[in-house]
């Protein structure tokens, strides 16, 4: 990781600031992959859910190119997130810094971060909706399938045509409230986050800010990067 | 399938009324069909399959004198045969003709998501529009009776049309034409309902078939094609005709409330995170702020 980049301008008056590596190109990769598969399956998903978002489907080529990609890019999202699973899964498990965190969580939400607890490589709403999409990805495969290919599903199961419409509508929605609120938090409330996930890095300052423990594990052994 | 010819109400740039302004078509088409004088000669189906412009496919072999178990894109009008015990021990040979029951609440038309891809005609035929069919296959999920299938070809979903193309012109459906017993008949809701009344009264009190009656289902709000039953209670038996068919209540809560309160779920989402931006506004790392001193 290149230190000699110079990221925040707020350290006016001081030395230019270090910066850390936060993720890998694997890791920004994959999460453009999923964001992108994400996003198309969206766009032409409520395109399919309500008459008053069909127009959407004209943005991507009409309803029936929607129709026809909408699942090819769902598998898409799904195998980035699988891949996600793998690059993260130790990260992701919940701790006891975890634990201590969320009983803190409103102070997180109203900005005042200083009466938070030191969090690891990723705070405990990340690790929440990391897993909600993951467990909605998986929910939203199976039924997806059932919907994707309903003539097979024979008269007699069709039961399991109407579980499949279910499934895929609840568990849309849930990924859509945890899509709203990681958009919103990765690039207008948490800033230097958008950043992150594009080139990769953040400052010390930040690291040592939203994720204490972390900064002190990559940190350990070398003095403080300038 | 094809464009109706609609009743006009405007014309752009005319001088004068609209011809036809004014008159209104008010009844609803239907077809009857009386399953005790089907013989199974299958001349509905050849009939179908010329006037749509269908070629002749394999049949399917499955222990039984039907063409196919079930009917297809390409081979919407099907002889469902069904050799039924009696409680006497005695046989049998149940036909029904299987095709688009023209519901008059239909359950494709509820599910289907793609702007005109299904309509209703005012006359109470439910067609398929291909040029807007977008072939996600709700449609499937919509209906109670298992009709609209998939052409994986051209991406598009197919079904009886009830000859709309005939209809509009004043020709009764081919399937009709053909019939060489009688046993099908084409005319008004009101006509073909008396029509199937009497039949099933006269089954009851002449020929000993107590349960006769006709089959209507309220369920979907009546259909565009009724059956006359020689046992009007048993209707499964019939080649799996439903009871009491409904347009699945998942259909109806997903296409109703459901709606509603996901998308108010997601609007409320949106106003939240602005909300609290608004209120809170954004987490910064101020450098000089931080405790832990010497190192910035």
């Amino acid at each position: 990781m290149s230190t000699s980049h110079v990221v925040s301008s707020r350290t006016t008056g001081r030395e230019p600031e270090g910066v850390i590596c936060r993720y890998s190109l694997d890791e920004r990769v994959h999460h453009w992959l999923a964001a992108l598969s994400y996003i198309y399956c969206l766009i032409t998903g409520l395109a399919f859910w309500s008459p008053y978002m069909y127009w959407l489907a004209t943005l991507v080529g009409g309803g029936p190119t929607a129709r026809f990609w909408h699942p090819w890019f769902g598998v898409g999202f799904a195998l980035s997130v699988f891949w996600m699973y793998k690059m993260w899964f130790g990260d992701m498990r919940i701790t006891d810094a975890d634990r201590r965190w969320s009983k803190a969580m409103r102070y997180y939400i109203e900005n005042e971060d200083e009466k938070l607890p030191p969090e690891g490589r990723f705070n405990y709403g990340q690790k929440l909706f990391f897993w909600l999409m993951f467990y909605g990805v998986i929910l939203l495969v199976i039924s997806g399938l059932g919907l994707w290919f309903v003539e097979s599903i024979p008269w007699s199961l069709r039961w399991l045509r109407y579980t499949a419409i279910t499934v895929h509508v609840v568990a849309a929605l849930a990924t859509i409230g945890g899509f709203i609120i990681h958009i919103y938090m990765g690039t207008a409330m948490v800033r230097g986050g958008f950043t992150s996930i594009i080139r990769g890095e953040v400052t010390t300052t930040w690291a040592r800010t939203h994720h204490r423990l972390w900064y002190e594990e990559v940190t350990k052994g070398t003095s403080a990067k300038k | 399938m094809s464009q109706a010819t609609l009743a006009i109400k405007r014309i752009s740039g005319h001088a004068g009324p609209a011809p036809g302004e004014g008159v209104e078509r008010d009844y609803q088409v239907c077809k009857l069909v009386d399953t005790t004088t089907c013989i199974g000669c299958k001349a509905c189906e050849v009939a179908c399959l010329e006037w749509n412009g269908y070629e002749f496919t394999d049949t399917v072999f499955d222990n039984s004198y039907q063409t196919m178990p079930e009917t297809t894109w390409k081979y919407w009008n099907l002889i469902k045969f069904n050799e039924h015990e009696n409680s006497d021990g005695t046989i049998s040979l149940l036909m029904r003709k299987d095709q688009c029951m023209h519901c008059a609440d239909p359950g494709c038309l509820a599910a289907c998501p793609a702007d005109g891809a299904i309509v209703q005609y005012t006359n109470g035929i439910v067609d398929f529009q291909q040029q807007n069919c977008i072939g996600c296959g709700y449609c499937v999920s919509g209906c109670p009776f298992d009709i609209p299938k998939f052409n994986p070809a051209t991406k598009k979903m197919f079904k009886c049309t009830l000859c709309v193309d005939r209809v509009s012109e004043g020709l009764e459906p081919a399937c009709i034409k053909s019939c060489p017993t009688g046993c099908l008949h084409f005319g008004t809701k009101e006509d073909m309902m008396d029509v199937a009344e009497k039949r099933a009264t006269q089954l009851r009190e002449n020929f000993g078939f107590e349960k006769a009656g006709v089959y209507d289902p309220a369920g979907v709000g009546g259909t565009g094609v009724i059956y006359v039953l020689h046992d009007a209670t048993n209707p499964e038996a019939y080649g799996g005709l439903p009871k009491d068919p409904h347009v699945p209540w998942v259909v109806r809560f997903w296409k109703g409330p459901a709606k509603w309160i996901g998308n108010l779920a997601m609007l409320g989402g949106i106003v939240g995170v602005t909300m609290h931006y608004l209120r809170f506004g954004p987490k910064t790392v101020d450098a000089t702020k931080q405790e832990n001193g010497g190192q910035p």
